[in-house]
């Protein structure tokens, strides 16, 4: 394996094993204020500081690890379960009325500037992780209806799914039968970006205290609430920061090492 | 005097050897031809002389060009030669030019790198190249772009970009693998007068023996990286010292033994055809060249008409843009008709899902790219009983696919492997077990031997005659290639724009070309002067 | 080529069609009277009535949208509830400021992006690719409001080279207002830069692995000549979909960042009008927002048709 895949997996396994472990076990209460504490730098027993509130900031990292990759694993599921199917149909309709349909639809969704759509959708239905999640969730569906039709449109070239038909397999059947299974690994690599995207979205949403609500820990609300005291206390602003752009540098190197692993092209003969 | 001068040229990728003591010598002026199978070296060892192989290959060995070491120099003074005293042609014209440039100033390009001419000398230059290639300004302006000409075209233009600053030598790597009969003709005869007007020297590398039986004065055969034969052309093939070279020529005009026809020879008409075509016309939508306007349409099948017996073979050639694949789609029941009718055993083939599984049964199709017509993501035996779908899985289906695989000459224990695994001829073998597991009356083999090397080639022809020997079903073939066609297919057809132009008994037509079209795909088809085979010592 | 423009019109004027229904439709559904919104809780019915009727809110759907159409068309985009002035001064107010940070920003995404693409994909496999990749990848992962903070704590509160924040205007001349978008452009550009180079590369690289870059070897190029002279003009296609993505991002997205650098955008106007339910700006600023992305992406065709001669073909 390769160093970069090993270290991005080794960071995404991190970032999960933390939001995992934080479902049972953290630090510190991460409700639990303590204004005597508050400001504290790292030490022994808080090794990243406490917050404004005097809570444990290694502890609400690791909740909010489990709201960043809730909301942007939802998200992407969105993504995919809508927008695989749409990309395979058009594919398979290629030329015709619904591929056209299908893909204005999704140039459509293009168009519109998705941070716009998602503060507006998330301030006319108030502000909530379920509602961060279809915000996000409706910009993955044009991205992977476009990932899955331009792959399988090279597909529908290719001599055995010509095969399939001589066969008397109906587009659906070929779709599944055939267009999946080897589209799977530009899907994969396409997951692990919108993946890495949805972090960072639900972060800024959060940041403009359009996501998660309090109590439940988030890192972009982390920075929005540590901004006013940054000069005061620089660690309460770095960590949280440290903590996506790990997590999302992980992700990114995972998907570009799963890209070269799963490409046939770039994998050494046997 | 000699121009190239190759010694000891080898090669290794890592620890795979590629070339393997490589020596021949071109003489200023002459045509000098390097045949081999594919993945025999003749590639590589056209690049090795440019310079231009892979990062990280490392010939050893010499390339004297003129007395100058072409391996011991630099990048810089590489670049210095290549295009001045070496120019370089590939096989696909379809990509080898720069998209986005006029091809006058992709010529031109030759001279400004290497200072040779002022901009709009250069120009002039390119202008005059390009009409030596035949793209005359007059009617190919140097201002066209390559996606505006044909081809045949592009490889003119490449010939030209090769030859505008007059090298020595031009190493043209199957210039014509990819281009049509009748066009290879035209660009090899173009070839062939640069060499007697220019005086250059040509190294053609090809895998056809016929073409270079026709170009060639003398040649060597490469077999996996090294140089089993050389010598002047006409005296090997006469005399062939190598088994190699001798199974190379044996195989090169192969005919397998072609079964007596199993129908009553009596009265034809009796016998029901088993494909009946009537009047059949295949139209296509171009796009508008306006919007609202109406589309214009382009007929590609138009008025087609033919009938295969039971048990019997057909050929259909033409060059491409004929309408053959598009007839051969129409006949499978992948795209409806516009007019006519096609009939299978009686019963009429539609389109799509009208078009019952029992009568889709009863043909079934071998495509030519043993790379892409299989799943790489399932295993043999799925692939091989894909056709299953059509007939209900039968009780029985592993022992079927395990003795489809034997009958094509596999071991039935490939089943449970992946396509990768296998060779080019091996998956022709099995697309053929695939096209015969349920036992059509007619398989349709759309040039399905055109991505072979000639021996492998002539071993599926063979294993095609005993097929249809064993169980009688019929064949129409699809080719380009007339030598092919000659050899397995009782019958031709004859197909131009979209109809068929001339039909009859395959010795005859092929012998006696009536109809223009015809007389000229007989006339491109490079063939091996009949007198210099060796005394037949076949049976 | 005719063919091709007078496609790409009708799919514009089809998508900007669209896209003001789309918008339309999303403001219907929300909660939430506006006429109440703007007088107050302590307004009676009636009052809220007669507002209603002045706003124009008590029409049928179909006619309201037609005359927000017949509105926009003229350049009249409505009364802001919260504010009370046209929306259209309001935007064209902000618009000094978006506009030229948006462009500042693109300026930057391509200054670093096409030098960095270019050697990595130059360099490919050694060590200066190596770093630019790394790099990127990590510019990637930036959330661009948290680098916004660091740039502010160094470079505003510890050097105190640059603002922290707040807009000064253009009346007092070009460099105040410069010096004001600077860190927020940094902030806006380096990730995009980072997206951009690493497009740029890709591209590169899968053209110098086609056909013609060997013919142009074979005519004595060298590797930097194929680079400059045959790769580059094929890799702007897809470099060109990214940059024109990017401008509508830099415009529209620029909310988070406006917002940490306290400037009078586009996007904090949207922002608390969304959160004031200022219903007519938000519609009206979307829509522009909108129409700003379909007439970039509309000269990015023309772009492509002007680099590829393929999609110039005479009618």
């Amino acid at each position: 394996m390769r160093p970069s895949l090993s270290l991005g997996l080794g960071l995404a396994l991190a970032a999960a094993l933390a939001a995992a472990v934080s479902l049972v076990w953290t630090p510190y209460d991460v409700t639990a204020l303590s204004i005597a504490d508050r400001l504290k730098p790292p030490s022994a027993a808080h090794w990243l500081g406490t917050d404004h509130f005097g809570r444990d900031i290694a502890s609400m990292l690791m909740a909010g690890a489990r709201t960043s990759i809730a909301v942007a694993l939802v998200a992407v599921g969105i993504g995919m379960g809508l927008g695989v199917p749409l990309g395979l149909l058009a594919a398979a309709r290629r030329g015709g009325w619904v591929d056209e349909v299908v893909m204005r639809c999704n140039d459509l969704v293009f168009a519109f500037p998705s941070l716009v759509i998602a503060i507006l959708i998330t301030a006319v239905f108030g502000p909530s992780a379920v509602n961060a999640i279809l915000a996000i969730g409706i910009f993955n569906i044009p991205v992977f209806a476009r990932v899955t039709r331009g792959g399988a449109l090279g597909l529908w070239t290719l001599d055995f799914i010509r095969a399939a038909e001589v066969a008397g397999k109906g587009a659906a059947r070929i779709s599944v039968e055939h267009v999946l299974p080897n589209i799977a690994n530009l899907l994969i690599v396409q997951g692990t970006i919108q993946f890495s995207l949805g972090i960072l979205a639900e972060a800024g949403l959060s940041y403009v205290g359009l996501g998660a609500q309090p109590p439940t820990p988030s890192w972009g609300r982390m920075l929005a609430e540590a901004q006013t005291m940054v000069t005061l206390a620089p660690h309460v602003a770095l960590f949280p920061g440290l903590a996506i752009v790990f997590t999302v540098f992980g992700l990114n190197l995972l998907g570009d090492g799963l890209r070269d692993l799963l490409d046939p092209r770039l994998r050494p003969r046997a | 005097m000699t121009l190239l001068a190759v010694r000891d040229l080898s090669l290794a990728l890592g620890q795979t050897p590629v070339l393997d003591g490589i020596s021949f010598d071109i003489a200023p002026g002459e045509v000098f031809g390097l045949v081999g199978e594919s993945g025999s070296g003749k590639s590589m060892t056209a690049l090795a002389i440019m310079g231009l192989l892979p990062v990280g290959a490392h010939p050893r060995g010499q390339v004297n060009l003129a007395g100058r070491d072409l391996l011991s120099l630099s990048e810089r003074d590489l670049t210095r030669i290549r295009g001045r005293d070496i120019g370089m042609i590939f096989q696909e014209p379809m990509t080898a030019l720069n998209p986005m440039k006029t091809i006058g100033d992709q010529v031109a390009e030759t001279l400004l790198v290497h200072r040779a001419a002022p901009r709009g000398q250069a120009q002039a230059v390119a202008r005059d190249r390009l009409a030596r290639v035949g793209l005359p300004a007059d009617r190919f302006s140097p201002g066209l772009y390559p996606h505006e000409l044909s081809g045949g075209q592009r490889q003119r233009v490449a010939i030209a970009m090769a030859i505008a600053l007059r090298p020595r030598l031009l190493i043209a790597d199957e210039p014509t693998t990819a281009l049509d009969v009748t066009t290879q003709a035209q660009i090899l005869d173009l070839l062939a007068g640069l060499v007697r007007e220019e005086g250059l020297a040509l190294l053609l590398i090809t895998h056809d023996l016929a073409v270079i039986a026709g170009q060639a004065r003398r040649l060597a055969v490469m077999q996996k990286g090294r140089i089993v034969e050389t010598g002047a052309t006409e005296a090997l093939f006469r005399a062939p010292r190598q088994d190699y070279t001798r199974s190379l020529l044996a195989a090169s005009d192969h005919r397998p033994v072609r079964p007596v026809r199993p129908a009553p020879a009596g009265t034809a008409a009796a016998a029901e055809p088993i494909l009946s075509v009537r009047g059949a016309v295949r139209e296509y939508l171009l796009p508008r060249s306006a919007p609202f306007a109406p589309h214009p349409r382009l007929r590609a099948v138009n008025g087609v008409s033919f009938d295969i017996a039971p048990g019997e073979s057909v050929g259909l050639v033409g060059e491409s843009g004929c309408g053959k694949s598009t007839l051969t789609r129409a006949i499978l029941g992948l795209d409806p008709l516009q007019g006519g009718t096609i009939r299978l055993g009686g019963s009429d083939v539609t389109a799509g899902r009208t078009m019952s599984p029992t009568l889709r049964a009863r043909v079934q199709v071998v495509f030519q790219d043993p790379y892409g017509s299989f799943n790489p993501r399932h295993r043999v035996d799925r692939l091989v009983g894909e056709p299953f779908h059509l007939t209900g899985r039968p009780r029985d289906a592993d022992a079927r696919i395990a003795a489809a695989l034997q009958e094509v000459g596999l071991d039935p224990a490939d089943r449970h492997r992946f396509i990768h695994e296998f060779s080019g001829g091996q998956r022709q073998r099995i697309a053929i077990a695939r096209a015969l597991i349920i036992r059509p009356d007619l398989i349709i083999l759309d040039e399905a031997v055109s991505a072979l090397d000639v021996r492998v080639r002539a071993q599926v022809l063979d294993l095609l005659a005993r097929l249809r020997q064993d169980h009688g079903m019929a064949y129409l073939f699809i080719s380009h290639d007339l030598s092919v066609v000659r050899a397995v297919t009782d019958r031709v057809l004859v197909m131009q724009a979209g109809r068929i132009v001339e039909e009859g008994p395959t010795g005859q037509v092929l012998a006696r070309p009536a109809h223009p079209c015809t007389q000229r795909l007989a006339a491109s088809t490079p063939t091996i002067p009949a007198d210099w085979k060796e005394p037949a010592h076949a049976p | 080529m005719r063919r091709y423009l007078l496609g790409r019109l009708v799919s514009l004027v089809l998508s900007l069609v669209a896209a003001s229904l789309v918008i339309f439709a999303v403001i219907e559904i929300v909660p939430g009277d506006p006429a109440s919104y703007m007088l107050g809780l302590k307004a009676s019915a009636e009052t809220v009535a007669a507002l209603r009727t002045q706003l124009g809110l008590d029409a049928a759907p179909p006619e309201r949208y037609l005359s927000w159409i017949a509105g926009m068309a003229r350049g009249d985009f409505g009364l802001s509830y919260t504010y009370k002035v046209p929306v259209s001064d309001l935007v064209a107010q902000r618009l000094t400021v978006s506009l030229p940070l948006a462009a500042y920003a693109l300026a930057l995404t391509a200054l670093v992006a096409f030098p960095a693409g270019l050697l990595a994909a130059a360099r490919r496999g050694r060590i200066a690719d190596a770093t630019v990749m790394g790099a990127t990848q990590l510019g990637i992962a930036l959330p661009n409001f948290w680098f916004a903070m660091l740039l502010v704590l160094v470079f505003a509160l510890h050097w105190q080279i640059f603002p922290a924040g707040g807009f000064p205007g253009w009346e007092g001349g070009i460099a105040p207002g410069v010096a004001a978008l600077t860190l927020p452009a940094i902030a806006l550009a380096l990730p995009q830069a980072a997206i951009l180079a690493r497009v740029l590369r890709s591209a590169l690289i899968e053209t110098e692995g086609q056909d013609f870059i060997r013919t142009a070897r074979a005519k004595g190029l060298t590797r930097g000549q194929t680079m400059l002279r045959h790769a580059l003009r094929n890799a702007m296609i897809p470099v060109m979909t990214i940059l024109g993505m990017q401008f509508s991002f830099l415009l529209a997205g620029a909310i988070i960042i406006e917002n940490v650098f306290y400037l009078p955008g586009l996007g904090r106007l949207i922002f608390q009008a969304i959160t004031q339910r200022d219903l007519i700006v938000v519609e009206s600023v979307v829509m522009i927002l909108v129409f700003a992305v379909i007439v970039v992406t509309f000269a990015v065709d023309l772009a492509y048709a002007a680099i590829d001669p393929r999609l110039r073909r005479r009618a």
